[in-house]
C-alpha cells in the first residue's frame, strides 16, 4: 500500500512538471485536472481505517471539484475568451524546467527539516505539498495570462490540501471543506474575471493591465 | 561461469546489428510495407568491408581515425557492460564513468571527423550532436547514480564497489523494485529518453531522412565510405546495444542465478526494446529542434527526482 502511495505522489509531482513544461493552455488544464483526481484519491490511501467514511466523503468532493468542475469551468472560460491557445511564458520552458528541478530539491530538503506534531504517513507528502506551493507561486509569477494564474493558484491550493493530508488524523474535516469552498469561490470569481478581461481588452495578459490609467 | 562472462562481449558483437534490423522490421510491419530483411545490416556490413574507401584531399588523419576510435571505444565498453544479472568480464569500481566517457570519446571523434571534412552540413550536424549529448550525458550519469544507490539499499554488500555496473545490475532484483519502484520507473523513463536521443532515433533525429537540414547523426557520416562506413554503422549498433542493455537490465529484473536464464531474459528484453523503438518511430514525428533540449531537460528532471526519492525515502 505504501508503494502505491509513493507512486501516486510521484505522478503528482510529474503533473507539476507537465504544467511548467507544456506550451498549451488546455494541456495545462488537463494536467491540473489529473492532479486534482490523484489528490482526491490520496486521502483514501493515507487515512486510517476508523476515518474511512470521512476520507471517502472528502475524496469524493475533491475529485468532483478539482478533477471535473474546475477544469470544466476553465476550459469553458478558455473557449469563451477566444484567445490564443499558447502559453507565452515570461520564463522559457527549458529554464522553467531547471527552476522546477531546483524547487523540487528545495522542497524535499525543506520537507525533511520541518518538525511535525504527528508523524506523516509517507515521507513524501510534505515535500509534495511544499513543491506544489512553490510551483504554484512560480506559475503565477512567470506566466502572463490570467487563466494560467488561476492554474497556479489551484496548484498552490492543492499543495495546501496535501499539507493538510499530512495531518489527516488530527485536522477537523470542517477546515478541509472550508478550504475547498474558498477555492471553489475563487475559481468561480476568477473565471468570470477572465471573461470580462478578455471581453474588454481582446486579450487576457495581466501584465498589460498595469498600463491602465483612470 | 567464467566462460559465460567472456561470452557476453561476443554475444554483443554478434547480435548488435540485429537491433536496427528489428526496428526496421517493426516499422515495415506497422507501415504495411514489405521492408528490408531482418539481417539487412549484416548484408550491408559485408558489402561495405569489401569496398574501397574514398578520402577527400582536404581531410587529414583525424578523418581516418574517427571510425576506428569510435568502434574501438564501443568495443571497450562491452568489456565492462553487464547484461542483466550476468557480470561483465572486466568490471571494476567506477566503470560506469568509464562507460560514459568511452561513449563520449566515440562521439567526440565522430564530431571532429565530421568537422575535418570542412563541409557546412556536417558542421551543423556536429553542432547539434554536441548540443544534445551535452544535455543527455548528465541524465545518463544521474540515472546510473540513482541505480547505484537503489542497489546499495538492497542491503547486500556490493562486491566490486559501488560504482561498478556489474555490481549495480547484479543487485537490482524484484525486491529492489518492490522497495523503490517509483524511483526505478523514473530512472527507466530517463534512460529511455537517453537511449532514443543517443541513438538518434525518432523524437530526436530521423534516421531515414536524407535532408541535411533535419538530421543529426546521419549528416556527420556522409563523407565516410567503404570499410570506414561499415565501422561507423557497426559502432552505432554496438552503442544501441550498450544503452539498450542498461535499460533492459533494469526493466527485466530476472536474477535467478542461472546464467542462461538471466542472460536470455535480458537479450529478450533488448529485442522487445527494439520493437518498442520501432513502434515509437511509427507513431511519432520528429520533434521540432527547439523542443529537443526541453525533452532532454525533462529527462534530467526525472533522473534528479529519482535520485532524490532514493536518497530521502
Amino acid at each position: 500500500m505504501n508503494l502505491f502511495t509513493d507512486v501516486v505522489i510521484a505522478v503528482l509531482i510529474l503533473t507539476n512538471l507537465r504544467l511548467i513544461a507544456s506550451s498549451r493552455i488546455s494541456a495545462c488544464i488537463y494536467a491540473v485536472a489529473c492532479q486534482g483526481v490523484l489528490l482526491g484519491v490520496l486521502p483514501l490511501l493515507v487515512g486510517s481505517s476508523h476515518l474511512m467514511v470521512r476520507a471517502c466523503a472528502l475524496s469524493g468532493v475533491t475529485v468532483m471539484l478539482k478533477g471535473f468542475f474546475f477544469p470544466w469551468l476553465l476550459l469553458r472560460a478558455l473557449k469563451s475568451a477566444n484567445v490564443r491557445r499558447e502559453m507565452e511564458p515570461l520564463v522559457g520552458y527549458t529554464s522553467s524546467l531547471m527552476i522546477g528541478a531546483l524547487l523540487l530539491a528545495t522542497a524535499m530538503w525543506f520537507g525533511r527539516q520541518l518538525p511535525l506534531p504527528v508523524p506523516a504517513h509517507s515521507p513524501m507528502v510534505l515535500p509534495l505539498a511544499m513543491f506544489n506551493i512553490m510551483v504554484g507561486l512560480f506559475v503565477i509569477v512567470s506566466r502572463a495570462k490570467a487563466i494560467t494564474q488561476v492554474l497556479g493558484y489551484l496548484v498552490m491550493e492543492n499543495g495546501i490540501y496535501a499539507f493538510g493530508l499530512a495531518f489527516a488524523l488530527s485536522e477537523p474535516s470542517l477546515v478541509e471543506l472550508g478550504i475547498l469552498l474558498d477555492a471553489f469561490m475563487a475559481v468561480f470569481v476568477m473565471g468570470i474575471t477572465i471573461f470580462h478581461i478578455s471581453r474588454e481588452f481582446d486579450h487576457m495578459d495581466t501584465d498589460r493591465l498595469t498600463a491602465l490609467r483612470d | 561461469m567464467n566462460f559465460g562472462r567472456l561470452a557476453l562481449p561476443v554475444l554483443a558483437l554478434a547480435l548488435a546489428p540485429l537491433l536496427p534490423g528489428i526496428i526496421n522490421r517493426t516499422k515495415a510491419v506497422i507501415g504495411g510495407r514489405d521492408g528490408q530483411p531482418l539481417l539487412q545490416l549484416y548484408y550491408d556490413l559485408a558489402k561495405l568491408v569489401r569496398k574501397g574507401a574514398v578520402y577527400s584531399h582536404t581531410t587529414s588523419w583525424v578523418f581516418r581515425a574517427g571510425p576506428v576510435v569510435g568502434l574501438v571505444s564501443a568495443v571497450a565498453v562491452l568489456a565492462v557492460l553487464p547484461l542483466g544479472g550476468t557480470s561483465a568480464p572486466a568490471g571494476f569500481s567506477g566503470d560506469l564513468i568509464f562507460m560514459a566517457y568511452m561513449l563520449g570519446l566515440m562521439r567526440f571523434f565522430t564530431v571532429i571527423a565530421a568537422l575535418d571534412t570542412g563541409s557546412a552540413f556536417e558542421g551543423m550536424g556536429a553542432s547539434r550532436e554536441v548540443q544534445f549529448s551535452a544535455l543527455a550525458e548528465p541524465v545518463l550519469l544521474m540515472a546510473l547514480a540513482a541505480l547505484s544507490l537503489a542497489a546499495r539499499g538492497s542491503g547486500a554488500s556490493l562486491g566490486g564497489g559501488l560504482f561498478s555496473l556489474s555490481a549495480i545490475y547484479s543487485h537490482l532484483s524484484i525486491s529492489t523494485w518492490m522497495r523503490s519502484g517509483p524511483a526505478l520507473l523514473l530512472v527507466a523513463g530517463a534512460l529511455w529518453v537517453v537511449f532514443l536521443a543517443e541513438n538518434s532515433r525518432i523524437p530526436f533525429d530521423d534516421p531515414n531522412t536524407h535532408l541535411e537540414l533535419t538530421m543529426i547523426h546521419e549528416v556527420m557520416v556522409l563523407d565516410h565510405s567503404g570499410p570506414d562506413f561499415a565501422m561507423i554503422l557497426y559502432g552505432a549498433s554496438l552503442k544501441m546495444w550498450i544503452l539498450g542493455a542498461l535499460l533492459a537490465g533494469l526493466l527485466v529484473p530476472v536474477r535467478s542465478g542461472n546464467i542462461w536464464i538471466d542472460t536470455g531474459a535480458c537479450v529478450f528484453g533488448l529485442f522487445v526494446l527494439a520493437v518498442l523503438t520501432g513502434v515509437v518511430e511509427s507513431v511519432m514525428a520528429r520533434l521540432r529542434l527547439t523542443r529537443v533540449p526541453q525533452l532532454l531537460v525533462s529527462a534530467g528532471f526525472l533522473s534528479t527526482f529519482a535520485l532524490a526519492l532514493i536518497i530521502w525515502s
